[in-house]
């Protein structure tokens, strides 16, 4: 799957919601689209299931480009759209049914597909049931099992888990990572660097339409300036004050930066940037401390993750 | 892709089948009343010439096939495409875009077909008897399928070109209109005098399925003829299928 310089410009609007969008996803893969509301995630989902037609530039799947032949980059892929679009007017195994057989699936195959994946998403209880009467996490599970039912090559997921409780939401990941195995490639969009992290083999950054970076999680992590962080809390800081003990700790080798994040009653809580591992820094700092007077009360190890990445790119928080 | 559209046509069958009494009840109702008091109360209380109920029914024929095809498209597309997004199952099914389009023209079309067919029993049951000819047979059937078949297009035209926000006030705007300016409850030709009103009038399909329902079944009357009435159609069906079709491939892909 690759998109070139794709572009989207929603008539009357002032920006490209897509801003020359280029990047691949091998087969098996799952990539990750992590990025803000209104990042342009949907609209690259739109573009590539044949939904969005493009302003400029192109977009392949299986080497299919999706606008020259939409019907044939429809038969392959999946799709979990980010709104539930489910048919009210049929019932949850019907839905499944029917979106077999609008795939051309043979009957007997379809029978038999839908009683496995009601049975593995736990839907089996209330198949008979309107999809309306389910909570969000139900529907959510029912659009999965929905697109698995014509056997899809790619999958597209977008915001697969917002809305859903901690465990549904294992559960969604524990079905992607099982659908990777089988195969499948997958692409999904998320604003939770955690799930990013956790599911994805490769991640592309976008804001405002642009892709900002794309690496795997633990390659753009180690891309950043800083590396991980110590959280330092002294109580009392000692005889030089706080500008006193910031300098002393800022000499020490393997300190990039450090800055006061907090004050607490008479306890000063301080940030030190780490060039290298946390660990190591532990017993220089304590010295540090102790050399200057104070007395130390608390230390936290803070690894970087991607939500690091994403302050350092775009200058801001993603929460 | 046959397989496919006929699974798509199924669904809507199927989804209709579940309440089959209401949607007859929805459509019929209306003719329904219209027949008895037009055709059965103001005749029997002498408001009426006898003969003029042989002259509405070919007319209330028509409205339903119209109407119902007209409803049965834009009211469920509108809800599809907008709030409930049912839709997108189909779009994303590998089928080309005027194939699910067609589908939808192909089903009101049915409905419209088996709501004015009931129609028959029903003006038989209210009136005693209705106008029949079995010469007229295949021009009734041309001009219904027709008929049913631009009533489904302008449904689309106007569930996909109106903002979702505004169907309502559509609907009452566009709707009165077309159901008097039809020529369902008097022929076309007795409006010489009101010329302005008979140009009007021309220029809704809907004319054209009383008129032809009209020379179908009861000739003796003045009338447009057939051949005009099939003509007019085909071309009204020309021009909403492709706007119809045009305002469709809008809202199906941004
Ligand atoms: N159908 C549309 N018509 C006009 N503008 C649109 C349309 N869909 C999206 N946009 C605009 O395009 C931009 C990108 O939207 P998009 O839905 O792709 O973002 P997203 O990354 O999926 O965000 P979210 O996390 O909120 O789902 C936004 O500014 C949005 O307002
Ligand atoms: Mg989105």
């Amino acid at each position: 799957m690759e998109v070139r310089e794709l572009v989207k410009r929603y008539p009357k609007a002032q920006t490209d919601a897509v801003d020359r969008l280029t990047f691949a996803v091998a087969s098996g893969e799952i990539f990750g689209l992590l990025g803000p509301n209104g990042a342009g995630k949907s609209t690259t989902i739109g573009v590539l299931t044949t939904r969005v037609r493009p302003t400029a530039g192109q977009a392949l799947i299986a080497n299919v480009d999706v606008m020259v032949a939409p019907q044939t980059v429809r038969s392959l892929l999946g799709v979990v759209p980010q709104r539930n679009n489910l048919d009210r007017s049929l019932s949850v195994r019907q839905n499944l049914l029917f979106h077999a057989a609008y795939h051309g699936v043979p009957k007997a195959v379809r029978t038999r597909r839908a009683e496995e994946l009601l049975e593995q998403f736990a839907l089996t209880d209330r198949a008979n049931e309107k999809p309306e009467l389910f909570s969000g996490g139900q529907n959510q599970r029912m659009m999965i099992a929905r697109t698995l039912m014509h056997d899809p090559s790619v999958l597209f997921l977008d915001e697969p888990t917002t809305g859903l409780d901690p465990a549904a939401r294992l559960f969604v990941w524990d079905r992607i990572r099982e659908l990777r195995a089988s195969g499948v490639t997958i692409v999904l969009t998320t604003h939770d660097m955690d799930e990013a992290a956790a599911l994805a083999d490769r991640v592309g950054i976008v804001d405002s339409g642009r892709l900002l970076a794309l690496d795997t999680p633990a390659a753009l992590v180690r891309g950043l300036a800083t590396g991980a962080s110590l959280q330092v809390t002294v109580e009392p800081v000692g005889e030089l004050g706080v500008a006193g003990l910031l300098d002393r700790l800022g000499t020490l080798a393997g300190v990039q930066r450090c800055e006061q994040i907090a004050t607490e009653a008479a306890a000063q809580s301080i940030r030190l940037y780490l060039t290298g591992e946390a660990a190591a820094m532990v017993a220089p700092v304590a010295a540090a401390v102790a050399e200057v007077g104070g007395r130390l009360i608390g230390m936290k190890i803070c690894e970087a993750s991607l939500e690091d990445v994403f302050i350092d790119l775009t200058g801001r928080s993603l929460r | 892709m046959l397989r496919s559209f006929g699974s798509v046509l199924r669904r809507d069958i199927v989804v209709t089948g579940k309440d089959l009494v209401a949607f007859l009840a929805q459509v019929l109702l209306q003719p329904v009343f219209f027949l008895f008091v037009f055709g059965k109360l103001l005749t029997s209380l002498g408001y009426t010439s006898s003969g003029y109920s042989d002259l509405l029914f070919p007319g209330l024929v028509a409205l339903t096939a119209t109407v119902t095809a007209i409803q049965a498209m834009a009211f469920p597309l509108v809800a599809e495409f907008s709030w409930t997004k049912e839709i997108e199952d189909r779009l994303l099914a590998p089928l080309p875009l005027w194939a699910v389009a067609a589908e939808k023209v192909v089903f009101a079309t049915l409905r419209a077909l088996v709501a004015s067919a009931v129609m028959f029993p029903i003006g038989i049951g209210v009136l005693g008897s209705i106008p029949y000819r079995a010469d007229g047979l295949g021009l009734l059937i041309g001009v219904l399928l027709l008929g049913s078949l631009v009533g489904a297009c302008i449904g689309m035209t106007i569930g996909t070109f109106v903002p979702p926000t505004k169907i309502n006030i559509a609907f009452a705007l566009i709707f009165t209109p077309l159901l008097f300016t039809g020529a369902t409850q008097y022929p076309w030709p007795s409006l010489a005098h009101l010329r302005w009103f008979q140009v009007l009038s021309a220029a809704n399909p809907i004319t054209y399925v009383s008129e032809g329902m009209r020379a179908a079944l009861v000739p003796n009357i003045p009338h447009i003829p057939g051949w005009v009435c099939l003509l007019a159609l085909a071309g009204s069906l020309a021009l909403f299928g492709t706007l119809g079709m045009i305002g469709f491939r809008h809202r199906a892909i941004d």
